[in-house]
């Protein structure tokens, strides 16, 4: 077999992936970096590289610090693949990619898969009005095309990541309606235990403090305490109205656009295609990745950096992409263990105050119940349109897992492949089942990992197509 | 024809625009907009509607992950809106239920 393409391809251009090529063009090695964006900068830093907004207060310094990383590794002799899917990946770490509608193949000895967060599925009754988005998608939207949505516009849910989409909105002149804030009261409450780690990032925190205090001067309404929330439409074509439950009493106020928020949670999706270990993390009520101190996965050579490998934020993925660089460094005989331990000295002081933070911020804003387990005429499964009531009624009829589920009920069968479906899906089985999530599972993700065109996959020029599944 | 309150402009950098036609109504965009962005601009609500049940959907996530965002583009059905940028000229259409689901060139195989 002819030697591999690179000694490294990198999945994902975020913090972690750029951070992550930089340090590898440093240490010598072969690198290319994929993202299936036409630009780098992930979601965090989105656009990064032409910011539109003329106004850069709107989204605040921290998002024009990608231009650092984005230079970094511009400068490191990075092989850049920008609007490329990676669709399947083989057990000799072949890759399968397409772009544009052709497909090729590339073979590497380490890859680092950097791909990111999505944000939790938030299902509540008319959760997939038009109309109805995820806060993330607002903010996508302000980065990359310097676009506001129409009025009037209501935000909901809980995390900080919310505050900040409602505090831009404000700096862009744009009105909110209200902020209705689901965070369970008795978070706080258990959170405080936790200050002290929190108090190792004074930054961070002074940063949420003054969100809250951004919020206010804007004269948002910022409703605590809200239990429940429900979507309405009057015209049979999209969003009119929101419906919201604080201290037993229901309100009601129009609204066009509702941007919805319940933090994020690591996209698992190529991680679970390539059958790597995953552990339930209870705090963080979602999946992640096992990996060692350097992000090396259950499978040798396979690394994971990032938000992908656990929600520790944009700084600490910089931070975990150097170090699993390094790794690959050492591990390619580019540099030796003392020179990596010494290089990784400094990351490790600098990812520490990032990860002392999330205790606290984790049981803050952990959701309410009723958003991981959702009442039974709620949507679950939007692809196929399977409700929580459905899924509750197959587990009672003895479906013990949500790969059973998909020939049940078809949930998790639709385009989106379970992305937004698979976490309530486990949880609401395991609820009902009165098992832990972890004995549940998650689904079983094939390739091709993204849907994929048969013309796409006919320009495979080579006679060996993938056979793994 | 498109019919929803459309997502606003701020005030932006010089940047490059190209004209895609939403449902065939002209609508000048950026030209690193995408399709799904496109749609929103013009107020394209709902900007499909599901094969299951015919319910009314628009853009939900923009980042790839929902699949909520799938249009017609220059004729071909089930384009993922949200990672695909506008060209000058696009023909973007909105999706009808099952109908479309066939398209016998560009049917997914997932």
């Amino acid at each position: 077999m002819a030697s591999p393409d690179y000694d490294l391809i990198i999945i994902g251009a975020g913090p972690a992936g750029m951070a992550a090529a930089a340090e590898a063009g440093q240490q010598g090695l072969r690198c290319a970096l994929l993202d299936e964006q036409e630009e780098a900068g992930g979601q965090i830093y989105r656009a990064i590289g032409r910011a539109p907004l003329a106004n850069e207060a709107i989204l605040g310094e921290d998002y024009y610090h990608g231009r650092a990383l984005l230079e970094a590794f511009e400068q490191a002799g990075v092989d850049f693949r920008p609007g490329t899917t990676v669709w399947g990946v083989e057990d000799d770490l072949s890759l399968y990619v397409s772009r544009r509608g052709v497909s090729q193949r590339l073979r590497t000895r380490r890859l680092l898969v950097a791909t990111g967060a999505q944000e939790r599925p938030v299902p509540f009754p008319g959760w997939t009005l038009p109309g109805v988005m995820t806060g993330g998608a607002a903010q996508i939207l302000l980065k990359s095309s310097a676009m506001a949505p129409p009025g009037p516009i209501v935000l909901a849910g809980s995390g900080p990541l919310l505050l900040l989409i409602a505090a831009q909105l404000a700096r862009a002149g744009v009105t909110v309606e209200a902020l209705l804030d689901t965070t369970p009261r008795g978070n706080w409450r258990r959170a405080a235990r936790h200050l002290a780690g929190a108090l190792r990032n004074p930054r961070l925190l002074a940063k949420g403090l003054g969100l809250l205090r951004e919020i206010r001067r804007a004269g948002i309404p910022h409703l605590k305490g809200v239990e429940s929330l429900e979507a309405q439409c009057r015209d049979g074509e999209r969003l009119t109205q929101v419906r919201y439950r604080q201290a037993g009493q229901w309100h009601e106020t129009p609204c066009q656009t509702l941007l919805v928020h319940q933090g994020v949670v690591p996209n698992v999706q190529l991680t679970r295609a390539l059958e790597l270990a995953h552990d339930w993390d209870e705090a963080q009520q979602c999946w992640r990745p096992r990996l060692d101190a350097w992000g090396e996965t259950s499978r040798s050579g396979i690394f994971v950096a990032g938000d992908s490998g656990g929600i520790a934020g944009a700084m600490a993925a910089e931070e975990s992409g150097r170090l699993s660089a390094l790794a690959i460094a050492e591990q390619l005989d580019h540099i030796d263990a003392s020179a990596r331990d010494r290089l990784a000295s400094p990351l490790r002081k600098r990812l520490a105050p990032q990860l002392a933070i999330r205790p606290f911020l984790d049981v803050l804003y952990q959701p309410a119940r009723r958003f991981l387990v959702p009442e039974d005429d709620t949507i679950v499964c939007r692809c196929e349109e399977v409700t929580a009531g459905e899924l509750r009624r197959i587990a009672d009829a003895g479906c013990r897992g949500p790969n059973q589920a998909k020939a049940f009920c078809r949930a998790g069968m639709g385009p989106c492949q379970g992305r937004l479906c698979g976490l309530t899906v486990s949880q609401v089985i395991a609820d009902q089942c009165g098992e832990p999530v972890d004995a549940v599972g998650y689904y079983h993700i094939r390739p091709p990992i993204k849907p994929l065109s048969l013309g796409e996959l006919a320009s495979l020029n080579e006679p060996d197509t993938p056979t793994r599944n | 024809m498109p019919n929803a309150s459309p997502f606003k402009r701020l005030p932006c950098r010089p940047q490059a625009t190209v004209t895609v036609f939403v449902e065939d109504t002209p609508i000048e965009v950026s030209q690193h907009d995408s399709a799904a962005a496109a749609v929103l601009a013009a107020g394209l609500l709902p900007s499909r509607t599901t094969p299951a049940s015919e319910a009314p959907r628009a853009p939900y996530c923009l980042m790839g992950v929902c699949f909520e965002c799938l249009i017609e583009i220059d004729g071909a059905p089930n384009q993922q809106g949200c990672m695909i940028p506008v060209r000058d000229g696009m023909r973007i259409r909105r999706q009808y239920g099952a109908r479309d689901m066939h398209g016998e060139d560009h049917h997914g195989v997932a």
